[in-house]
C-alpha cells in the first residue's frame, strides 16, 4: 500500500508538472504570456533549480553554507566559455557548467570537513566573493565589464533542467545516501560513531548541489545576454539562502514554493529594489523570530494530502515526511 | 621607501579593521553570534558623524563622542529587540536573523535617505604631512593611529579593571555561573553591544575622515573584513582582535604593493580561508576540541 | 528557612522532579543522597533559580523564590556552589572572589570576609593572582567555595563538593563546610559519597527518580537497611 501510494505520488507529480509545462508552453507560443512573463517564469524555474540544489546541503545534510552564488557564478562563465569562445553546443555548456562547478563543490566541500556552524558559513561566503574576484581579474573572460552570452535558454530547457534537478535530489534524499546526509544533519558525531562515513557524504552533498547550481549558472548565463561578477555577489547568495530557509529548513517543496514565491514577488518589485529588500529583511527576520523552522517545517506538501489517512494508518509515513 | 608608506596605509586601514573587529569579537564570545548587522552600525555611525560635523557643526572630537553615543544606543537596541528572542535558538536561525537586521538597516537606510554618496569635510582636522624614512605621512594616518589605540587601551582598561568589564568575562565565559554570583546576564549583554557598537561608530568616523566617501553599503565589506580579523587573531579574544585587525590590513596593502590591487579584497577571503582550515582558533586561540 | 512544597521541573517534556517537599531549618546542614539522575542537582538549580518550576513552591523564610531569576535569589542570601566547580578559568582567583562579591557593596564587611574566606582557604590567598584554571581540583573546589561564600549567604548549595578529589582533600574539604556551618551558615549539600554526608549532616534525605523515598535524621539513615544496602555500600 505504502509503496503503492508513493509510486502514485511520484507519478502523479510528473504528470501534473508535464501538465502545468504543456500549458505554459501553449500559452507563450500563441502569444497570451508576453516577454514578462517569459522572464518571470524562466527565473522562477532558475532561482527552484537553485533552492533545491542548496537545500540538499543546508536542509538536508546540515552544512550551512552561505556562497551558493560562487557556484552559480562558476557554472555560468564554465558554460559561457564553452558557448562563447569554444563554440560548442549549448547542452553540453549546461554539463560542462555543472561539472565545473561540482569541482568548485569539491574544493569548498573540504574546509568544511573541519569547520561547523557559522565558521563554515563565513568560510563559504569567503569562497563565494573570492570567485567573485577572481572573475572579476581575469581578462579571458571580460573582467569587470562581463562577457557578452548568446541568448539559448529558452522555457524548455529550464523546465526540464528543474524537473530533473527536483527528481534526482528527491530520489537521493530518499535513498539511504540522504539518510545518511540527514543523520549528519541531526548529529554529526552520532552519524559518525554510527560508521557513516560523515567526511564522503558531507562533500558529496556540497558536489551534488554545486552540480546544479552549476547547471542554472548556465541557464541564467545564457538569459541574460551579459554576465558580471557583480551578478554573484553575496547579496545572490542571500537571496538562495531566503528561498531555503523561508520554506524550511529541510523541506524540498518548503524551498519549491517560496522560490516561486519570492521571484514572483520581486518581479513585481523589480522597479524598487529597495523596497524588495526591505520586504526580504522584514520576512526573514519575522520568519526567524516566530517560525524558525521555516514555513514548511521539515514537512513536505504531501504529507498535507496523507494527514487524514496518517491518523488512522499508522507511523510509517511519518517517516517520508521527514527524510524528504 | 614605497614599502614604508604601504606599512603606514596598512596600520591605518588595519586600525580601522581592528576596532570594527572588537566589536564582532565580544558579542561572539558572549553570545555566540556573528552579529551580520556590526558592519552596519558602522555605516551608521559614518554618518551620524558627518552630520554631527556639517550639519549641527560639531568639532572632530565632538562628533567622534556624538557618534560613539548613538551607535551603543543603536547596537543596543537591535540587540533588544532582534537578537534577544532568539537566545535559545539554533545558531542558524540567529545567523539568518543577523543576515536579516543587517539588510534591512542597510536597504532601511536608503529608503529613507537614499543612496548617494557623500563627502567627509577634509578640514575637520589639521591637514599636514610628515616625513618618516622617506615615506609622507598624513595627519589623518597619525589620527587614526592615536585614536585606535587610544580607545583599544580604553576597553582593555573596561574589560579588566571594571565590574562592568569583569562581569562581560563572566559570562562569555559561562553564562549560568556568572548568574549565579548575582549578575544580570542580559544586562551584560546590553552593556557589550553598548560598547562593541561604540567602538564601531568611532571607527565609522575615523573612515570617513581619512577615505572622505561615504555611502549606505559601506559597511559591508569592512564589517566582512573586520570578522575576517576577529577569526585570524582568535574569536571571542580582544588583543586578537586588535593584532588581526592590523596584520589584514597590512597583508591587504602589501598585496596592492606588489601589484595585485584588484585581488585586495580577495585577500581577505583567502586569509579567512586558510586560518579556518589551519588554524580554526586564530594566533591567540587554544585549540579547543569539541567535547561529545 | 528553606521550604520546598510539591516541586514538579520539566526539561522539555520529561519530567526530572515529580513533585518534591523538603526543608532546612536554620543553622542545619541538610544532605540530599540518591544515585546519579535521582534529581539532586535540578532541585538545587531549582532554588537558585537557573531551573523554573513548573508546580510546587519553593519558599526561603516564607516568602515564594520559586521562579524568580538567579540573580535575585543570590541578592536572597542564597548561594549555590555548582557541580563541577564551574570556576571562571579565564581570571585570576582574585577576580573570582570578586565577581562572587558582584553585589556586594558594604566596603568593610567585604574586607573581613575576604579575611575569613582566606582564613578558611589559605591556599587561595597563595595563589591570588594565579589564572582560576591552572589550578587543581582541590584548589578549584575551594575557589568555588570562597567565591560562593563571597556573597555573604544564608544558605549555601553545595553540588558535590567531594567529585573528583583524592580523599585527603575530600576530608579537608568536609571539615571547612563544617566549618563554614559553625560560623553560622545554613547548608544544603548534595552528595554521592553518603557516608561521609551523613557523617557531617544533621538530617537527610534520599532520592530516587525524581522523588523523595526517604527522609530522617542521619543516624535514623545511617542504620536503616534500606540505606545501608543501597548507598552504604551494605556494610
Amino acid at each position: 500500500m505504502a509503496f503503492l501510494k508513493k509510486v502514485g505520488f511520484f507519478w502523479g507529480g510528473i504528470v501534473v508538472s508535464l501538465v502545468i509545462f504543456a500549458v505554459v508552453q501553449f500559452l507563450l507560443s500563441n502569444g497570451t504570456l508576453d516577454l514578462f512573463y517569459e522572464n518571470t517564469l524562466v527565473y522562477m524555474a532558475i532561482n527552484i533549480i537553485l533552492a533545491v540544489s542548496l537545500h540538499l546541503i543546508i536542509g538536508i545534510t546540515g552544512q550551512f553554507s552561505i556562497g551558493h552564488a560562487g557556484f552559480l557564478a562558476v557554472g555560468a562563465y564554465a558554460s559561457a566559455i564553452i558557448t562563447m569562445k569554444l563554440e560548442l553546443p549549448f547542452p553540453l555548456a549546461l554539463l560542462v557548467g555543472g561539472i565545473v562547478a561540482a569541482l568548485a563543490g569539491f574544493v569548498i566541500g573540504f574546509p568544511s570537513l573541519r569547520l561547523r556552524g557559522d565558521y563554515l558559513a563565513i568560510a563559504t561566503l569567503g569562497f563565494g566573493e573570492i570567485v567573485r574576484i577572481a572573475f572579476l581579474n581575469v581578462d579571458y573572460v571580460g573582467g569587470a565589464s562581463g562577457m557578452m552570452v548568446e541568448h539559448f535558454t529558452t522555457w524548455p530547457w529550464v523546465f526540464g533542467c528543474m524537473l530533473v534537478t527536483i527528481l534526482v535530489i528527491l530520489n537521493f534524499t530518499r535513498s539511504t545516501h540522504g539518510r545518511a546526509c540527514i543523520s549528519i544533519r541531526e548529529d554529526e558525531t552520532a552519524a559518525d560513531a554510527m560508521g557513516i562515513n560523515t567526511t564522503y557524504y558531507k562533500v558529496l552533498a556540497f558536489m551534488i548541489g554545486a552540480f546544479f547550481a552549476g547547471v542554472a549558472g548556465g541557464l541564467f548565463a545564457h538569459n541574460f545576454y551579459i554576465i558580471q561578477p557583480s551578478n554573484f555577489g553575496f547579496l545572490k547568495s542571500f537571496d538562495i539562502l531566503i528561498f531555503v530557509v523561508l520554506g524550511g529548513l529541510g523541506s524540498l517543496s518548503g524551498a519549491v514554493i517560496s522560490a516561486i514565491l519570492l521571484t514572483v514577488i520581486s518581479a513585481f518589485l523589480q522597479d524598487y529594489p529597495e523596497t524588495r529588500m526591505i520586504i526580504y529583511s522584514l520576512v526573514l527576520i519575522i520568519v526567524m523570530l516566530y517560525r524558525p523552522r521555516g514555513l514548511m517545517g521539515t514537512k513536505e506538501i504531501t504529507s498535507l494530502f496523507s494527514r487524514k489517512k496518517k491518523s488512522k494508518g499508522g507511523a510509517k509515513d511519518g517517516q517520508s515526511e521527514t527524510v524528504a | 621607501m614605497e614599502y614604508v608608506q604601504q606599512l603606514v596605509n596598512g596600520i591605518s586601514v588595519g586600525s580601522i579593521y581592528a576596532l570594527i573587529a572588537l566589536g564582532y569579537t565580544m558579542v561572539y564570545g558572549i553570545v555566540k553570534l556573528i552579529n551580520f548587522a556590526h558592519g552596519d552600525v558602522f555605516m551608521v555611525g559614518s554618518f551620524v558623524g558627518f552630520y554631527s560635523i556639517t550639519v549641527l557643526h560639531l568639532p572632530f572630537v565632538a562628533a567622534l563622542l556624538v557618534s560613539m553615543v548613538v551607535c551603543a544606543i543603536f547596537g543596543m537596541l537591535i540587540e533588544r529587540i532582534a537578537y534577544k528572542p532568539l537566545r535559545n535558538a539554533t545558531r542558524i536561525a540567529a545567523l539568518i536573523t543577523a543576515i536579516g537586521v543587517s539588510l534591512l538597516i542597510e536597504y532601511g537606510f536608503i529608503y529613507v535617505r537614499g543612496a548617494q554618496l557623500e563627502a567627509y569635510p577634509r578640514d575637520v582636522l589639521p591637514d599636514f604631512k610628515i616625513n618618516l624614512f622617506g615615506a609622507e605621512i598624513e595627519s589623518q594616518a597619525i589620527l587614526i593611529l592615536g585614536v585606535s589605540i587610544a580607545l583599544m587601551i580604553l576597553l582593555q582598561f573596561i574589560v579588566h579593571k571594571t565590574k562592568m568589564g569583569k562581569s562581560m568575562r563572566a559570562v562569555s565565559y559561562d553564562a549560568e555561573a556568572a548568574q549565579l554570583m548575582g549578575i544580570n546576564v542580559n544586562r551584560t549583554i546590553s552593556y557589550t553591544f553598548a560598547i562593541g557598537s561604540a567602538l564601531a561608530g568611532a571607527a565609522g568616523v575615523i573612515f570617513g575622515v581619512y577615505y572622505t566617501k561615504i555611502e549606505p553599503l559601506m559597511g559591508i565589506i569592512p564589517g566582512l573584513k573586520a570578522f575576517v580579523a576577529a577569526v585570524l587573531g582568535g574569536i571571542g579574544i580582544l588583543p586578537g582582535a586588535m593584532v588581526g585587525g592590523l596584520l589584514l590590513g597590512v597583508i591587504e596593502s602589501f598585496v596592492s604593493a606588489i601589484g595585485f590591487s584588484l585581488w585586495r579584497d580577495g585577500a581577505a577571503f583567502i586569509v579567512l580561508i586558510l586560518i579556518l582550515v589551519f588554524m580554526p582558533s586564530g594566533l591567540f586561540g587554544k585549540n579547543r576540541r569539541e567535547k561529545v | 528557612m528553606l521550604s520546598i512544597e510539591d516541586v514538579q521541573v520539566f526539561y522539555g517534556n520529561i519530567r526530572a522532579l515529580e513533585g518534591v517537599s523538603l526543608h532546612v531549618k536554620q543553622g542545619e546542614i541538610v544532605t540530599l543522597i540518591g544515585a546519579n539522575g535521582a534529581g539532586k542537582s535540578t532541585l538545587l538549580k531549582t532554588v537558585s533559580g537557573l531551573l523554573k518550576p513548573k508546580k510546587g513552591r519553593v519558599l526561603l523564610e516564607g516568602k515564594e523564590i520559586g521562579g524568580k531569576a538567579a540573580q535575585l535569589i543570590v541578592k536572597k542570601g542564597i548561594s549555590h556552589v555548582p557541580e563541577g566547580r564551574r570556576v571562571f578559568a579565564n581570571m585570576t582567583v582574585e577576580e573570582n572572589l570578586q565577581l562572587g562579591a558582584y553585589l556586594r557593596k558594604d566596603k568593610e564587611g567585604l574586607k573581613q570576609d575576604y579575611e575569613k574566606v582566606y582564613s578558611l582557604f589559605p591556599r587561595l590567598l597563595e595563589r591570588l593572582k594565579q589564572q582560576a584554571g591552572t589550578l587543581s581540583g582541590g584548589e578549584q573546589q575551594m575557589l568555588a567555595m570562597g567565591r560562593a561564600l563571597m556573597a555573604k549567604p544564608r544558605l549555601l548549595l553545595l553540588d558535590e563538593p567531594s567529585m573528583g578529589l583524592a580523599p585527603l582533600l575530600v576530608k579537608t574539604i568536609f571539615r571547612i563546610i563544617e566549618e563554614i556551618n559553625q560560623a553560622g551558615t545554613t547548608i544544603l549539600l548534595v552528595e554521592q559519597n553518603a557516608h561521609l554526608a551523613l557523617s557531617i549532616a544533621q538530617r537527610a534525605y534520599v532520592m530516587e527518580t525524581g522523588r523523595i523515598v526517604l527522609s530522617g535524621t542521619s543516624d535514623e539513615l545511617t542504620s536503616s537497611d534500606q540505606v545501608k544496602m543501597a548507598y552504604l555500600g551494605g556494610h
